[in-house]
């Protein structure tokens, strides 16, 4: 554990991962450190695979070359579940809530990995399974006031507004007190104050969790102001790595962005 | 939503379901009522409180696969049929006592609910409905063909005993029913609110999410299919063990059908759902056999068929009708009424 506390230090290592569907090739040859202490944002225009490289990371597509190695640990033939109980949490892009649960119970379910009694004492529930709950419970409540979600504890989700569903989101990952986040472009579809309102919170669990984050994200004053690492991807390569200025001023990213003359 | 003016002061006052004094009176004194009902209600409706209790605690298992884990199965009467057959080769066979046989038919039911939800490993929604009546008809085959339950002759289970006391009347096995049923209320209430029923809504909701969060699809499927099947089966104990006769004829696609409407009328993913949706139903079949003789007398220019067939045309009604006005249920309208109560003299 001791080695994930210096900064730099390369939490997942990414090495030459390829990704393919059909005749379709995804992501080609791609290698990426995710470091400890570090946000790194992947950039790209639409289709070039940031997605799909989220996706492998946390093991809903299994790629047929490279590894994806954490802790010395290849993630490439596990399953989602397993790689969530290694604590690496996500986001979606298209909020995947579980729409029929109020946000509490979803944050609740979030901490399923480490609540530890089963069906048996579920249904006696009185005893050590009450005990867990509320202790879980505590948890739970610490991230919803970290992210200002009391007044929507008890609402059913499928009833929240786009921009709160959003926040529920994030919170469910942040319950999972994951040692990586993953966050798939968190601030899609909402407006500049909802925005700054998300960057506050991902610099706030960013500064108080001191975990690496690895954001998906258009929008580009956002990515410039909060990452400290940029990787760009175009059809599924890596066109570019390094800090926010460097990836600016770099010829290749200006022209998959713009075009050629 | 909690009444104006009540807060609670302690998480674990928040996730208590029984809050206040008021409620265990209520509670409290409706369990009085239920445990001396026999001793001043009448024979036919005590023999009517035992089949409500019995098909509760079917439906209670129907809720746990289907309303919770979202995984439909129309194998819940043929899962009876493996507990009522189980308690019955037990006790009749090997001379077990009821006692024992009654958790074991649930524990045999249950293991063939493991491999009869095997399938929705691989599919889900209508595919898996499908999956489900054909292990209906597999099981309900090979009960026909095996010495052992006593092909189509069926099997005459004895009345259960304790220390030379028979249950051998309705009045008396009315106790026996309705303690399980309360037992296995309790148990499915607090297993919905558990680690593993959330893990089940999450399946149900959002499978690939719940993924991410760490649920373990195959293992949680399969232990939906396990509760479930365990709740079919020690009805199916019960069962046996009140009417002394079991057969075929007793678990029929029918019977699954109209557990699925009882789950569907009562309103999917709620305990109160449960009990509103059965007896809704068992109410509505009781009505319709005061009705159907009249019928028959008044038209006597249909024949006796139409009347015969009162009963199926009232339930495809009844379920058209919720599935159109109120696809959640019966126990969507009491949550609607509940909070209007409590919010009155307020829209909202």
């Amino acid at each position: 554990m001791n080695h994930l506390n210096s900064e730099d230090e390369a939490v997942i290592r990414i090495q030459r991962l390829s990704l393919k569907f059909g005749g379709l090739q995804a992501l080609s040859d791609v290698s990426v450190d995710i470091r400890s202490g570090k946000i790194l944002a992947i950039i790209g225009p639409n289709g070039a695979g940031k997605t799909c490289f989220l996706n492998c990371i946390n093991g809903f597509y299994h790629p047929y070359e490279g590894e994806i190695l954490y802790r010395e640990r290849d993630l490439t033939r596990l399953k989602p579940h397993q790689i969530a109980s290694l604590g690496i949490a996500r986001t979606f892009q298209n909020i995947e809530l579980f729409s029929g649960l109020t946000a509490l119970d979803n944050l609740m379910s979030a901490r399923h990995i480490h609540m530890r009694r089963g069906a048996l004492l579920g249904c006696l529930f009185f005893g050590p399974t009450r005990r867990e709950e509320i202790a879980h419970r505590e948890r739970v409540e610490e991230v919803i006031d970290l992210l200002e979600m009391a007044s929507i504890r008890k609402k059913t989700v499928g009833s929240l507004p786009y921009g709160q569903r959003k926040k529920v989101d994030l919170a469910r990952a942040l319950c999972m007190d994951p040692s990586i986040l993953l966050l798939d472009e968190p601030m899609a579809g909402m407006n500049v104050e909802e925005k700054e309102d998300m960057a506050r919170f991902i610099l706030d669990v960013y500064e108080l969790k001191k975990i690496p984050i690895v954001l998906i994200e258009h929008d580009m004053d956002v990515v410039m102001d909060i990452c400290q690492r940029i990787v760009v991807l175009d059809f599924g390569r890596k066109l570019a790595e390094g800090r926010p200025q460097e990836v600016k001023d770099n010829e290749r990213v200006i022209r998959a962005y713009l075009g050629e003359e | 939503m909690r009444p104006c003016g009540v807060f609670d002061k302690s998480y674990a006052l928040d996730i208590a379901i029984i809050r206040t004094w008021q409620h265990w009176a209520i509670l409290i004194s409706a369990l009085l009522v239920l445990y001396l009902f026999p001793l001043f209600g009448s024979y036919y409706l005590v023999s009517f409180i035992n089949l409500l209790s019995i098909s509760i605690i079917v439906v209670l298992g129907l809720q746990i696969v289907s309303g919770l884990c979202g995984q439909i199965s129309f194998g819940q009467a043929a899962f009876m049929a493996v507990g009522a057959y189980t308690s019955s080769i037990l006790t009749i066979r090997y001379g077990v006592s009821f006692w024992l046989a009654l958790p074991l038919s649930g524990i045999m039911a249950g293991a063939v609910g493991i491999i009869g939800g095997a399938p929705s490993l691989r599919i889900k929604g209508m595919y898996l409905a499908m999956a489900t009546i054909a292990i209906h008809f597999v099981v309900i085959w090979l009960i026909l063909h095996m010495q052992i339950t006593g092909s189509f002759k069926g099997l005459y289970p004895m009345p259960p005993t304790i220390g030379g006391f028979e249950f051998d009347s309705d009045e008396r096995m009315f106790y026996i029913i309705v303690t399980v049923m309360i037992i296995m209320t309790y148990g499915a209430r607090n297993l919905m609110r558990s680690k593993v029923g959330r893990a089940f809504v999450a399946i149900r909701d959002n499978d690939l999410a719940g993924e991410v969060m760490g649920v373990n699809l195959y293992y949680n499927k399969l232990l939906a299919f396990f509760i479930s099947c365990f709740y079919a089966g020690v009805a199916g104990s019960l069962w046996a063990h009140l009417i002394t006769v079991v057969n075929t004829e007793q678990f029929t696609l029918l019977h699954a059908l109209e557990y699925v409407g009882m789950l569907i009328i009562g309103g999917m993913g709620s305990i109160p759902g449960v009990f509103f949706g059965v007896l809704f139903i068992r109410i509505l079949n009781e009505l319709v056999m005061f009705a159907s003789p009249a019928l028959a007398k008044a038209v006597p220019w249909l024949g006796s068929s139409p009347a015969a067939s009162l009963g199926l045309i009232a339930f495809g009604l009844a379920m058209a009708v919720f599935l159109v006005f109120e696809p959640r249920g019966l126990a969507h309208r009491w949550e609607i009424f509940k909070s209007s109560y409590r919010l009155y003299p307020f829209a909202h």
